[in-house]
């Protein structure tokens, strides 16, 4: 019997679409994959077993129709908690949101859903996507699965713990400062940040609206193009998405990195990164050397200020993004307040967690009359300087190359201060900052067992060059990492 | 000691589009509560504002009208505070870049223009309204006002007194009708009225301490408001006080303001740039579209028929009050005498109307009807006197002039034959009197001519009738 969890998505998709398989058998295998090794990861925060199977089967009575199907027919995927889908609940994992059902879907759950894409569950992440290793989840812990000791990363560890452990075939989740990218390393799996207004963000609920974008997690580079030509595009319902043709990405797939420059910027070189990272990394630029491409060293010199810059721009936003969540309309609220500052005080301090707390009280003060100038001011202008240190290294190469984390996944509990937490996502901020694409794909295991991650950064909507170098990469690493033991 | 007002108004427009600010909902808030949202709206999780082009264009029009410079690159910029009226806790405004900026309006008052300085005019969205049973025990919230698109007028601190005050509100309305951009309702909050009041000794250049007076429902009770709060401020710097920064109410009823608010602390907005929207990019072609499908704006149309008609400054300010009444008058006049259209027009016509408390753009009575019975006198065929009887039947009846007096049987008697008759018989009817005239008693003629009329039941052509009158008692 074909195991059908431990295909890709194009796989599924064309022996769907072809009548080798039912979308039904398909889902079934997911399904029955969830219940048998979700148990220990806690990927999922809710299974939409029967409404799945509803649309699985209502997608094969189309096929038998003869019907056309979408470009992701049966394709089992998972949403992060943010995205809105009016099945089930959308409580970006927190307490405040808890039992909220959104009265819409996002634009990308409606393209998914006519993609054909079997809609599964939601996956768990940290909390309103504020974190790196997703154990600020106000709803349950996730395991990675490649050591159920060791954390998925952050903030999109439950998408890409479902995708590690096989329990679904893509994922989607959201990238503020590196929210793919990290938890993909962290979990051996394919994760890509699209340019910034590539993918609609209306109905992902906003954590800093400068810096968000949602991208899929997947189990190889193939599945994340097919992944891209759905979610891509203008959305009249998103003001900041940018209106451009959506390409076939798969067709930038060719095999080959010929005639490509590939910087290597001396700054993501550090003493920080540790040194079998630095070495699995090195191999990998050699790999696709070795394929055409041509390696040179380039230098992004604010790179130093980026976090900092990151921890000011996010939290301002995020202080007025999560304004709104005040018990007034939905989701939690505290019931014993005797006038409404004090309900609004009160079901805050009760409804969010420690780090949501902390980043809406950093995002007030930096704001505030009397700072803005010193901080959120001062921050944009250098956010500009990250943005030129880009641009003048694209006029000397195609693309970046970097480390996505700096080491594998720690273990749960291993960083209990929230500055050296933040210090993980130190190589994939940049890119936030400067709204470019950035993928992530395995380049190999530590000595420890453990996936770590190699970073190609491209130029903005340039994510055709960014998954071709990817996909060479993947097809002549010749990696054996093979699959996390979860029986 | 003489004091000097110092008086800034704040006027927040509702601007007529047909759907809210940043969504598509309609902005009708009177349908029943929380039937006009949408996520967007209801600042639901995940939902983001898009702009409303036709806001932008509306607000373009209203700052080229208030001689405002249009600022090429604009953005929108959230404003943070805490009330349950607002979906998200912030409200989407303009903070450092308002889409229009340093324009002016020239208002008259007591005979004089003053030129008033036009700070800004930005774009902003409403909020939602918050209802309360009485006692406290329930809150509503009503989210159909919450994203309608505003306009916030600002002024420089230029005004001097309520006189002003009125004249600038005037003024502004006026331009905002002519615009067709605001009904400018008062009671139904599409144009709200703030101002800003203080005092100082006169030749000071220094601003004295400040009030807010809000929320005044009509233009006369912020005239009135603002010369009770000015005269509330003398008083208590004349007794030796000092002003409380703080927001005040008005009384309708009991002709004061009162506290509402005291500044507890300094308000900080946090603002900073939407990062959900892009910025607002007008540029030349787009304004001067907009400034070419500008209407004639008041001021210009009072010029233009002062000019072209002969008119008083009086008669054509009150011809141009509103676009409806200026574009009646204009039609009328083109078709007969300009100033005797416009008497007509401020005189009977303007009685029926304030009578049957109706609009001039929605009467029975046409331009072009009332130009043709002005014309039905000229030609001697009816009498002034019977004019003003026409009209009434006119405005009753939606019928032309000719149909009125036709079927009333309304034409004047300039028959030489049937007046000479009238005459004859009168002068035998009242020896006494031709007698006194015959005597030199010349004001006679008047009640002679009073009773031909009467005899002809006022259809006599009266320039007939004195002419033949007087031949007949030379005889």
């Amino acid at each position: 019997m074909t195991a059908w969890h431990e295909k890709t998505a194009a796989q599924i998709r064309d022996a769907v679409a072809a009548g080798a398989v039912s979308a039904a058998e398909v889902t079934r295998s997911y399904l029955d994959r969830i219940e048998a090794v979700d148990g220990r990861i806690g990927a999922y925060t809710q299974v939409w077993r029967d409404e799945a199977l509803a649309q699985a089967e209502g997608l094969d009575q189309r096929i038998q129709a003869g019907e056309a199907v979408g470009p992701l027919a049966g394709v089992p995927i998972s949403l992060k908690e943010l995205i809105c889908t009016t099945r089930g609940f959308t409580t970006c994992s927190s307490r405040i949101l808890q039992g909220f059902q959104s009265p819409y879907n996002a634009t990308v759950t409606e393209k998914l859903i006519a993609a054909d894409a079997i809609l599964l569950g939601k996956v768990n992440m940290d909390e309103f996507a504020m974190g790196s290793s997703t154990e600020n989840s106000a709803v349950q812990k996730t395991a990675n699965p490649w050591n159920l000791k060791c954390v998925p990363g952050g903030s999109s560890g439950g998408s890409a713990a479902s995708i590690a452990s096989a329990t679904s075939a893509i994922s989607f989740g959201s990238d503020t400062g590196g929210s793919i990218r990290q938890p993909a390393a962290f979990c051996g799996c394919v994760g890509l940040k699209p340019t910034y207004g590539r993918v609609s963000r209306y109905g992902l609920v906003a954590f800093a609206s400068s810096l968000d974008q949602i991208g899929p997690l997947s189990r190889d580079v193939t599945d994340a193009a097919l992944a891209m030509n759905v979610i891509c595009g203008k959305d009249p319902m998103d003001a900041t998405s940018a209106d451009l043709p959506v390409e076939d990405f798969t067709r930038a797939l060719t095999g080959d990195v010929k005639g490509l420059r590939i910087g290597l910027p001396k700054e993501y070189f550090i003493d920080a990164l540790g040194s079998e990272v630095r070495a699995l990394v090195e191999a990998s630029a050699e790999v696709l050397r070795e394929q055409g491409a041509e390696i040179v060293e380039v230098s992004l010199p604010h790179t130093d200020y980026a976090v900092a810059v990151y921890y000011i721009v996010a939290p301002a936003e995020a202080s007025a993004n999560l304004a709104r969540f005040d018990g007034v309309r939905y989701g939690f609220r505290h019931s014993d307040a005797g006038n409404v500052t004090e309900m609004y005080v009160k079901t805050k301090s009760e409804g969010f967690g420690p780090e949501v707390q902390r980043r809406i009280m950093l995002g007030t003060y930096v704001l505030s009359s009397g700072y803005y100038d010193a901080y959120y001011l001062k921050a944009q202008k250098v956010r500009t300087l990250i943005k030129q240190d880009f641009d003048r290294a694209f006029a000397e190469c195609d693309l970046i190359l970097t480390p996505t984390a700096p080491t594998p996944a720690f273990e749960m509990g291993a960083k209990s201060d929230p500055l050296e937490m933040y210090l993980n996502d130190i190589f994939t901020i940049s890119t936030n900052l400067a709204g470019i694409p950035a993928i992530s794909i395995p380049c190999g295991l530590s000595a420890t067992g453990l996936p770590v991650g190699l970073q190609l950064i491209g130029k903005a909507f340039d994510e055709a060059t960014v998954l071709r170098a990817a996909h060479c990469y993947e097809q002549h690493a010749g990696l054996q990492m093979g699959a996390p033991a979860l029986g | 000691m003489e004091y000097e007002a110092v008086i800034g108004m704040e006027v927040h427009v509702q601007l007529n589009c047909k759907s809210k600010l940043f969504c598509g909902c309609s902005t009708d808030f009177h349908a029943p509560a929380n039937t006009n949202v949408c996520p967007v709206c209801l600042g639901m999780p995940g939902a983001m504002p898009v702009l409303n082009r036709e806001m932008v264009n509306k607000s373009v029009a209203v700052g080229l009208a208030l001689n405002c410079a249009i600022s090429r690159w604009s953005k929108m910029d959230r404003k943070n505070y805490f009330y349950p009226d607002q979906s998200k806790n912030y409200q989407i405004s303009q903070y450092d870049l308002p889409l229009n900026h340093g324009g002016h309006l020239d208002i008259h008052v007591n005979g004089e223009t003053k030129r008033i300085g036009i700070t800004r005019a930005h774009m902003e969205e409403d909020t939602a309204r918050n209802t309360h049973t009485i006692g406290g025990g329930q809150s509503g919230v009503d989210f159909n006002r919450c994203g309608v698109p505003l306009l916030e007028i600002v002024t420089e601190p230029d005004i001097h007194s309520a006189d002003e005050a009125y004249a600038y509100l005037t003024e502004l309305k006026q331009i905002l009708q002519y615009l067709d951009v605001s009904d400018c309702s008062m009671e139904e909050g599409k144009l709200r009225a703030e101002a800003n009041i203080s005092v100082r000794p006169k030749g000071s250049t220094a601003f004295g301490t400040k009030t807010e007076v809000k929320n005044v429902a009509s233009f006369s009770g912020t005239y009135k408001a603002i010369q009770y709060e000015i005269a509330r401020q003398i008083q208590i710097l004349n007794d030796g006080g000092t002003i409380v920064q703080e927001t005040r109410g008005w009384d309708d009823d009991r002709g004061v303001t009162f506290s509402q608010r005291a500044k507890e602390s300094a308000h900080d907005y946090r603002y900073f740039p939407e990062p959900d929207l892009v910025p607002i990019v007008v540029d030349e072609a787009w304004e001067e579209s907009i400034r070419a499908a500008l209407p004639e704006l008041p001021a210009a149309r009072r010029a233009r028929l002062t000019g072209a008609f002969g008119l008083s400054d009086y008669d054509a300010g009150v011809l141009t009050a509103t676009r409806a009444m200026a574009d009646f008058y204009e039609a009328a006049a083109a078709k007969t005498d300009p100033k005797k259209a416009a008497n007509w027009i401020m005189g009977d016509l303007q009685a029926l109307v304030t009578e049957d408390r109706a609009e001039i753009g929605s009467i029975p009575v046409t331009p072009e009807y009332l130009a043709a019975m002005i014309n039905l006198i000229e030609d001697g065929t009816i009498s002034g006197k019977i004019a003003k009887e026409v009209l009434a039947e006119m405005y009753r009846t939606g019928k032309s002039p000719a149909a009125v007096v036709e079927e009333k049987g309304l034409v004047q008697i300039s028959d030489h034959g049937a007046i000479d008759a009238a005459v004859a018989e009168v002068i035998a009817a009242n020896p006494a009197q031709v007698a006194e005239f015959k005597a030199g008693k010349e004001k006679v003629i008047g009640f002679l001519v009073g009773q031909i009329m009467k005899a002809t039941q006022g259809k006599a052509n009266p320039k007939m009738v004195n002419d033949i009158l007087r031949a007949k008692l030379s005889e």
